[in-house]
């Protein structure tokens, strides 16, 4: 395959990628999108195998290579329960920058291709920045992963001066950076970039580290968007435009996602990025000055029993999921809930926060997986207005997406947020394990409604309780 | 309401008799009576308001309420009035500064009345005044309950003057073909009217410019005929608007049609605040067969039948129309209970403490719409229902920015002096790069920078449904991270200046493992979650 061949290869393959992410944009048309994003990578690989850039003795290692990643890739896909999803995904995305730094380090020590003056200064600070976003996707991916799966809590780890670390740290890699490009022979050079690439696996760590458990939706997103990045500087690296547009496409949609994330919940994106939920507002602050303007009112705790008979009452329910009916692996009762409901003729609708869960998109994807029409799956902005004509809003495992203080404490970390406003329902249910705070530490004066109920338990046994009773 | 001493002693609600004439109903029940005591009012009855529905002062008294002799003694001891009638002259005369009067009142038809009860320093809650369009209002929606008695009564009224069978019969003394009956507007009363008369056998058939009731039509055993003339007739708030010159002629047609075929027409068809359009034209009943019936509904209102006598029933060019104003009260017992029950959901509404105090909650909406006039100042019409209450978003926003460091997106456009500086600076970072690099790198630029603006376009529509199947495909199709590693792994140049094969060769295998787990495995659970996304 000549190398022209090879290009329009990769313009087709481009092409495809963007289809792809278009056909992902409504249900009816997402599945093609995926064939889209196969089929271009596909044509992409093969192009460049049989390419010129390709002798024929490595294709047995290519062909190698691919097998054993292709095995366990599509291994953790076929196991992976869909609760997990968001680790999964956070996991990936290490991999895409691990394999951005190595391409990186092989491009660097790779000394066939020379350039001189401004292509060489332009190529090694393409090296270098390319190695550096690697680095940081790929230690605050793990980090994230180990977030989402509880290995490490979900608070936000906040250093003193955290800021300033930050900023120390840019400016020892600018300077580095520096170092490197002048740098003479390979070996005076890596000593400059392995400094670098600690510096940014560190960096890494304390950006996730920083960023609450609320925010992880964003964060995931974030990763997304870097691992893009990534791909578009290894693309400059390696003068492959397919690299740089899909990185850019890649890139350009984290990033968008990750602001749509940040405006439903009425963040920042950069103070998301700087870390810390709840940091203006003083990091441990709001527990201390939180005391006086603690929620009046009494909790009123239902049984499962109960609340199957409010529901059985009901002539319209508002189900509103979040991360706790993911833990609990709840989804499928939920679904034969809402069957049951159904068929007695209760008007049954979910309600979903844009971040709910620990991924965008997370509490659809559950409820796909448990076969609720998605005709039935509402957005907040389609739903909320509906409240007020609800005879019960049921929130299972969700807490700082309902929380009322969202709208009524302008001293509260969350004020501001868009919140799904169950409380306008003629009574909610709130379905917890205790009466912990939710991830933002944030207390919830919706518990202590006189309309509202808490239904405490695990959120599964809970449910199969609700279940047994309706089908009685 | 709810100050000083009325705090503490709970209202007295009274009930006149109805004094206008032919008017049988009456505004509460005995049952009715026991709740409202249990709500913690007291109950007064005029002696004979009940008479002419069949409920016995006895039946009251044994209820809880207390009787008294005259209107005058009735109006003057009472907190709250219930009525069905507006009030006449001499009833507000009765009234009281402070007194609440709660009944139809139809504010529009009647200035005047609404003066004089402004004069009298009272409260006045028009049931008539109801915003029926939320849907818990429609528990104290008497004009629905007074339209359905209507509509049965219609048919009761159309039966007794016609002269045959509703049902068909096939008998030893011969055949007899079932009645056609044909009604026209399909609201609440014409609904009512549809059952009633499908229930006795007729064949109904029902029209109605609004095209969505076409289901109740038929859910209720009617068919429903269509004009053949394409416009949607809704008005706003479940009512009918005026049609145009091409509908109404299309329209005319089918009556005429219809006048034609059937034995009985009923006509409920009503415009909001206009005098009722005229459907049956004396052409079409002569065009009917002799001994045919046509009950007009909307008599009242001018009547929806050219030859209709308001209050009578005339027989002309052999067809007997009726045009009784009066048929709710025609079934005074069972009106009377559903228009007391309404009454007292309203109650209920307004006592939400249950103390027998009312408390006139203008921040309400079903209750701003009823009250017509609140302590003699004249609040009809309510504003229009707000869609939601607004929400508190702008107060907090400033709240957090004060603080500083902890901003909110901006929604609104950037301001242009912003918009000058990103700007410039953009175009000062572009002559940089193109004074500096070198070209190669600009293609490379190009291509950068357009591909990010084509990811901004298409992701921008993303439903946030899918928002993590688009998450996990374009992490699949990151991996295309793997041409890297895939050109380096052996190129032709291997071998030359030194290159350390070895080294690159492992590092780009590493690679290659790695990008590949995320590929497969990134569009295999792509695949897995859409196959989910099935309706």
């Amino acid at each position: 395959m000549t190398f022209s061949l090879a290009t329009v290869a990769y313009l087709g393959a481009a092409i495809l990628f963007i289809l792809s992410l278009g056909g992902l944009s409504h249900p009816e048309t997402s599945r093609r999108g995926n064939l889209y994003g196969i089929v271009g990578m596909t044509l992409a690989v093969l192009a460049t195998i049989v390419g010129p850039r390709v002798a024929a003795a490595g294709v047995p290692w290519i062909i190698g290579a691919l097998v054993i990643g292709g095995g366990l890739g599509l291994y953790a896909a076929k196991t992976v329960k869909m609760t997990q999803m968001p680790e999964l995904v956070a996991l990936m995305h290490s991999l895409v920058g691990l394999a951005a730094c190595l391409v990186g380090f092989a491009s660097y020590v790779d000394t066939s291709v020379q350039f001189s003056g401004a292509e060489k200064a332009i190529h090694e600070v393409e090296i270098y920045v390319g190695i550096l976003i690697g680095a940081v996707t790929f230690s605050g991916s793990l980090v994230a992963f180990g977030k989402l799966n509880g290995k490490i809590g979900g608070k936000p780890l906040l250093l003193p001066a955290r800021h300033w670390l930050n900023l120390v740290a840019l400016l020892v890699v600018i300077w580095f950076g520096g170092e490197f490009v002048q740098a003479h022979s390979v070996a005076q050079g890596m000593m400059p970039l392995a400094v670098m690439t600690v510096i940014a696996l560190l960096f890494g760590i304390h950006m996730v580290m920083a960023i609450g458990g609320a925010d992880m939706p964003v964060v995931v997103s974030m990763l997304n968007s870097y691992s893009g990045w990534a791909a578009a500087a290894t693309g400059f690296m390696l003068g492959n435009d397919l690299l740089i547009v899909t990185g850019a496409l890649v890139g350009s949609s984290g990033a968008i996602l990750s602001y749509i994330m940040c405006n439903a919940m009425n963040r920042n994106f950069i103070s998301v990025i700087a870390g810390g939920f709840g940091s203006a507002a003083g990091s441990a602050a709001p527990k201390a000055d939180g005391a006086a303007a603690e929620p009046q009112g009494e909790v009123v705790p239902v049984t499962a029993h109960e609340t199957a008979e409010l529901l059985r009452e009901a002539k319209s329910v508002i189900i509103v999921p979040g991360y706790g009916m993911a833990v609990a692996q709840a989804q499928h009762t939920v679904n034969d809930i809402v069957k049951k409901l159904r068929e007695k003729g209760v008007k049954v609708r979910f309600g979903i926060h844009p971040v709910a869960g620990r991924m965008p998109g997370h509490m659809n994807v559950l409820l796909a997986e448990a076969k609720v029409p998605y005709d039935i799956v509402m957005e907040m902005d389609e739903i909320n207005e509906d409240f007020s004509d609800t005879d019960v809003a049921m929130v299972i495992g969700a807490n700082d997406i309902v929380n009322p203080a969202a709208q009524d404490d302008p001293t509260s970390p969350i004020a501001g947020m868009p919140v799904l406003e169950v409380w306008k329902a003629h009574t909610s249910i709130v379905m917890k394990r205790s009466m912990a705070s939710g991830y933002a530490g944030v207390d919830n004066p919706l518990f202590y409604k006189e309309n509202n109920r808490m239904l405490f338990g695990d959120a599964k046994k809970m449910l199969d309780e609700v279940l047994v009773v309706l089908e009685s | 309401m709810q100050t000083g001493e009325s705090a503490v002693t709970p209202q007295r609600i009274g009930v006149p008799r109805e004094i206008f004439p032919g008017e049988k109903r009456v505004a509460t029940v005995p049952d009715v009576v026991t709740k409202l005591i249990k709500l913690g009012f007291s109950v007064v009855v005029e002696k004979g308001a009940g008479e002419l529905a069949d409920l016995s002062d006895e039946a009251y008294v044994q209820a809880g309420a207390g009787i008294v002799p005259s209107a005058a003694e009735l109006w003057s001891g009472s907190d709250i009035v219930f009525k069905v009638r507006p009030p006449t002259a001499d009833e507000v005369a009765l009234m009281r500064a402070g007194q609440t009067l709660i009944g139809f009142v139809w504010p529009a038809q009647h200035p005047e009345l609404m003066q004089q009860l402004a004069a009298r320093k009272v409260t006045v809650l028009a049931i008539d005044a109801l915003p029926r369009t939320l849907s818990r209002a429609q528990k104290m929606d008497a004009l629905t309950s007074m339209a359905g008695v209507s509509g049965y009564r219609a048919v009761v009224e159309a039966a007794n003057a016609f002269g045959r069978f509703f049902n068909g019969q096939i008998t030893a003394a011969g055949k007899v073909p079932p009645a056609k009956v044909f009604i026209a507007g399909a609201g609440v009363a014409g609904l009512a009217a549809i059952g009633a008369a499908a229930s006795l056998g007729a064949i109904v058939r029902a029209n109605d410019t609004r095209a969505e009731v076409a289901d109740q039509v038929v859910s209720l055993g009617g068919e429903f005929v269509k004009v053949d003339y394409e416009e949607e007739g809704s008005g706003g708030g479940g009512y009918a608007k005026v049609m145009s010159e091409g509908f109404q002629a299309a329209q005319r047609e089918m009556y005429a049609q219809q006048a034609k075929e059937c034995d009985i027409i009923i006509t409920t068809a009503l415009i909001p605040g206009k005098p009722a359009p005229r459907l049956i034209t004396a052409e079409m009943v002569k065009s009917m067969k002799p001994g045919s019936v046509i009950v007009d509904m909307a008599a009242e209102q001018g009547g929806n039948c050219e030859l209709t006598e308001p209050g009578k029933a005339v027989v002309k060019h052999g067809v007997t129309i009726v045009g009784y104003t009066d048929l709710a009260s025609r079934m005074a017992r069972q009106s009377s209970t559903l228009y007391g029950t309404n009454l007292f959901r309203l109650t209920e509404e307004l006592c939400k403490t249950k103390d027998g105090v009312i408390n006139v909650n203008m921040g309400d909406d079903a209750i701003r719409g009823l009250t017509v006039i609140k302590d003699g100042e004249i609040t009809w019409p309510a504003p229009p229902l707000a869609p939601a209450a607004p929400k508190p978003v702008a107060k907090p926003a400033v709240v957090a920015e004060s603080k500083g460091g902890h901003g909110h997106g901006n929604t609104g456009p950037m301001p242009a002096g912003t918009l000058a500086v990103v700007f410039g600076l953009g175009a000062l970072a572009f002559w940089a790069i193109g004074t500096y690099a070198p070209a190669a790198f600009l293609g490379h630029l190009t291509v950068f920078v357009l591909a990010c603006f084509i990811g901004y376009m298409v992701v921008w529509n993303v439903t946030p449904a899918l928002h993590t199947p688009l998450m996990s495909v374009t992490n699949a199709i990151s991996s295309i991270i793997v041409i890297g590693a895939l050109v380096q792994i052996l190129p032709p140049e291997a071998g030359t200046n030194g290159r350390p094969d070895q080294l690159i060769q492992w590092l780009a295998f590493a690679g290659i493992v790695l990008t590949a787990i995320n590929m497969f495995g990134g569009f295999a659970v792509t695949r897995r979650m859409l196959d989910m996304f099935r309706k």
